[in-house]
C-alpha cells in the first residue's frame, strides 16, 4: 500500500436489502489509484462496477471498509469527485452554457470568471456554436460533451465515469474517447472509468481491473503499457484483448454454472 | 396554400351547421322564441356589445365610451373574478404543493385532509360561501379559488415527487446545497407539471365563475344569460354563451402560449 495513492479503497463490501434477502453486491475490494492514473473497471453488466463507482462518488456508503481520497474518508458526494453519467443527465431546462456554468455558480465564482471559464471549456470541447441550445436539440455525442464540460468546469482532481459512451454509436464513441484522452493528457486528472467494453478499456486505460459477478470482487488486474494512440488492429492490442476476453468468458461460464446449480436446487 | 385549404376545410362543418340552423329558423320549423335564427343572434350580439348611450364627451374619453357596452362590462367582470380567484388559488396551492412534494412530513400532515376535501365539487361550496361571504364578488372569488386550488396543488405535488433522481445526484455531485437543489433543480424540473395544473385550474375557474355568477353576483356573463332567460331572450342567451366560449378559448390560448414559451426547453411527454 503506497502512501501516495490518490484514491484508496480498502476491504470494501456492500450489501443490499432486496425483497427481504441480502444481496452481496461487492465484497472485499482493495484498490488504489495513483494520482493522474487512468483506471478502467471492466466487467459484465450487474457485476457491481457501477456500485463501486457510486461508492467512490459518495452516493452510497459502503457496508464495511473505507474509501479515502488524499487520506480522508468519503462520507458524501462532493465536487472533488466529478461524475459523468451514462444517461448524460444534463439539466434540460438549462442551455448548454448554463449547464456548464452551474457548478461554478454553486461555488460562487465571480461572474466574469465563470464566463471566461465557460468560454474556454466550450471551445475545448467544440461546443461554441451550440452554447445557446437546449439539450433536447443536441445529439447524444454532443450531450455527453456538454456533460464532460460541466464536470471539467468544477476542476475536480478526480473524474468518475459511469459507462459514459455506452449509448453512443461506434464512430462518435471513438471520437469522444480520443477527446477524453486528449483532455486527460492535458489536465492529468485521476480517472476511474466503468465500462463493459474490452476494447474501450484497452484503448483508454493505464490499468484495467476485471471484476467478478455476485459478489463483485476484483478478479484480476492488467497494466496496459502500449503507447497512445493505441492501434486497435495491432497484434499487441489484439493479444491483450484475447487475454481479457478469456478472463471474462471464464467468469461468465462460472456465473452461468452457478445460476444453473441454483435453478436446479443443487 | 396547404394552410389555407386546411383552414377552409375546418370551416366546412361550422358553416353547414349554421346554414341548417338558419334554414330551420327561417322556415319556421322551430319556435323562434326557443331557437332564434343565427342572424337574429348576431343582431342581438351587436346590440349587447354596443354602448348603451350616445357618445358624450363630458362623460369621459371616447375609448371609455367604446367599452361601456353591457357585454364588455360583463366580460370584464367575469374576467376579473376568474383572474383574482385563480391567482389566489394557484398562489396558495403552489407553496403548499412544493412543500408536500418535497417533504414527506408535510405530505403526511396535509394529504389526508386534502384527499377528503378534493372530491367535493366547488359548486357544493355555494351554500357555505353565501353564508360566509354574502353576495357579490367575495363568494364568487372564494368558489373560484377552490376550483383553481386543487388542480394546481395535485400537479405541483406530482411534479416535485417525480423529479428524476439523477438530476439531484448531479446536483449533489457538483456540491449544490439543499436550497440550490430546490430552486435550481426541483422547481424547474417540476414546471411542466405545474403548468399543466395551472391550465386545468384555469379551466375549472372558468366553469365556476359562470355558475357563481348565476347564483351570487348580479353582473357578469353567467348572470346575464340567466337574466335573459327570465325575459325569454333566447337570442341574448345564445350570444352570451358564444361570448363565454370565446373568452374561455382566449384564456386557454394565452395559457398555452405562455407555457410553451416558458417551457421551450421541454421535449414534451416523452421527455427523458
Amino acid at each position: 500500500m503506497s502512501e501516495s495513492a490518490h484514491i484508496s479503497i480498502r476491504g470494501l463490501s456492500k450489501v443490499f436489502q432486496s425483497g427481504g434477502q441480502e444481496v452481496c453486491a461487492l465484497s472485499g475490494i482493495d484498490l488504489e489509484l495513483a494520482r493522474g492514473e487512468f483506471v478502467c473497471l471492466l466487467g459484465p453488466s450487474g457485476c457491481g462496477k457501477s456500485t463501486l463507482l457510486n461508492a467512490v462518488a459518495g452516493f452510497s456508503l459502503p457496508t464495511s471498509g473505507t474509501i479515502t481520497v488524499d487520506g480522508s474518508i468519503i462520507t458524501e458526494p462532493g465536487p472533488d469527485r466529478g461524475m459523468v453519467f451514462q444517461e448524460y443527465a444534463l439539466f434540460p431546462w438549462m442551455t448548454v452554457e448554463q449547464n456548464v456554468a452551474f457548478g461554478l455558480q454553486i461555488k460562487k465564482v465571480p461572474r466574469p470568471a465563470i464566463r471566461s471559464k465557460v468560454d474556454g471549456l466550450l471551445a475545448m470541447l467544440h461546443l461554441d456554436e451550440f452554447r445557446k441550445r437546449y439539450p433536447k436539440d443536441l445529439s447524444g455525442g454532443m450531450r455527453q460533451r456538454v456533460a464532460i464540460a460541466r464536470v471539467l468546469a468544477i476542476d475536480s482532481p478526480i473524474l468518475l465515469m459511469d459507462e459514459p459512451f455506452g449509448a453512443l454509436d461506434a464512430l462518435t464513441r471513438r471520437n469522444l474517447q480520443d477527446e477524453l484522452l486528449r483532455l486527460w493528457t492535458e489536465l492529468r486528472k485521476t480517472v476511474l472509468f466503468v465500462t463493459h467494453s474490452i476494447e474501450e478499456a484497452l484503448y483508454l486505460a493505464d490499468r484495467i481491473v476485471v471484476m467478478t459477478y455476485r459478489p463483485g470482487t476484483l478478479k484480476r488486474e492488467l497494466a496496459v503499457d502500449l503507447p497512445r494512440p493505441r492501434d486497435v488492429a495491432g497484434p499487441a492490442f489484439n493479444a491483450l484483448k484475447k487475454e481479457l476476453s478469456g478472463w471474462l468468458m471464464e467468469e461468465q461460464s462460472r456465473h452461468n454454472l452457478e445460476e444453473f446449480r441454483g435453478a436446479t436446487g443443487d | 396554400m396547404k394552410r389555407y385549404r386546411h383552414a377552409a376545410s375546418g370551416l366546412l362543418v361550422p358553416l353547414a351547421v349554421l346554414a341548417l340552423w338558419q334554414l330551420l329558423a327561417s322556415r319556421g320549423w322551430v319556435n323562434a322564441t326557443i331557437l332564434p335564427s343565427p342572424t337574429q343572434v348576431l343582431v342581438r350580439w351587436w346590440a349587447y356589445l354596443r354602448p348603451l348611450e350616445a357618445f358624450d364627451p363630458t362623460q369621459g374619453s371616447y375609448l371609455r365610451w367604446c367599452f361601456s357596452g353591457e357585454l364588455i362590462q360583463d366580460a370584464a367582470g367575469s374576467l376579473y373574478r376568474v383572474l383574482t380567484g385563480f391567482l389566489l388559488g394557484a398562489g396558495l396551492a403552489l407553496p403548499l404543493g412544493l412543500a408536500m412534494g418535497y417533504s414527506r412530513l408535510a405530505y403526511g400532515l396535509f394529504n389526508p385532509l386534502i384527499q377528503v376535501l378534493r372530491p367535493i365539487p366547488p359548486i357544493a361550496f355555494i351554500p357555505l360561501s353565501i353564508l360566509w361571504f354574502g353576495l357579490g364578488n367575495p363568494p364568487a372569488i372564494f368558489l373560484i379559488t377552490i376550483g383553481a386550488f386543487f388542480p394546481v396543488l395535485m400537479n405541483t405535488v406530482t411534479g416535485v415527487q417525480t423529479v428524476d433522481s439523477i438530476y439531484l445526484r448531479v446536483g449533489r455531485n457538483l456540491g449544490a446545497s439543499r436550497w440550490t437543489q430546490f430552486t435550481r433543480i426541483i422547481l424547474p424540473a417540476a414546471t411542466p407539471y405545474i403548468f399543466t395544473g395551472a391550465r386545468i385550474g384555469m379551466g375549472t375557474a372558468f366553469i365556476v365563475v359562470i355558475v357563481s355568477e348565476m347564483i351570487a353576483v348580479n353582473n357578469g356573463l353567467g348572470y346575464r344569460i340567466l337574466e335573459a332567460r327570465e325575459y325569454l331572450w333566447s337570442d341574448k342567451i345564445i350570444a352570451g354563451m358564444f361570448t363565454i366560449g370565446l373568452l374561455g378559448l382566449g384564456i386557454d390560448t394565452v395559457m398555452s402560449r405562455l407555457s410553451s414559451y416558458l417551457l421551450k426547453w421541454h421535449r414534451g411527454l416523452e421527455q427523458g
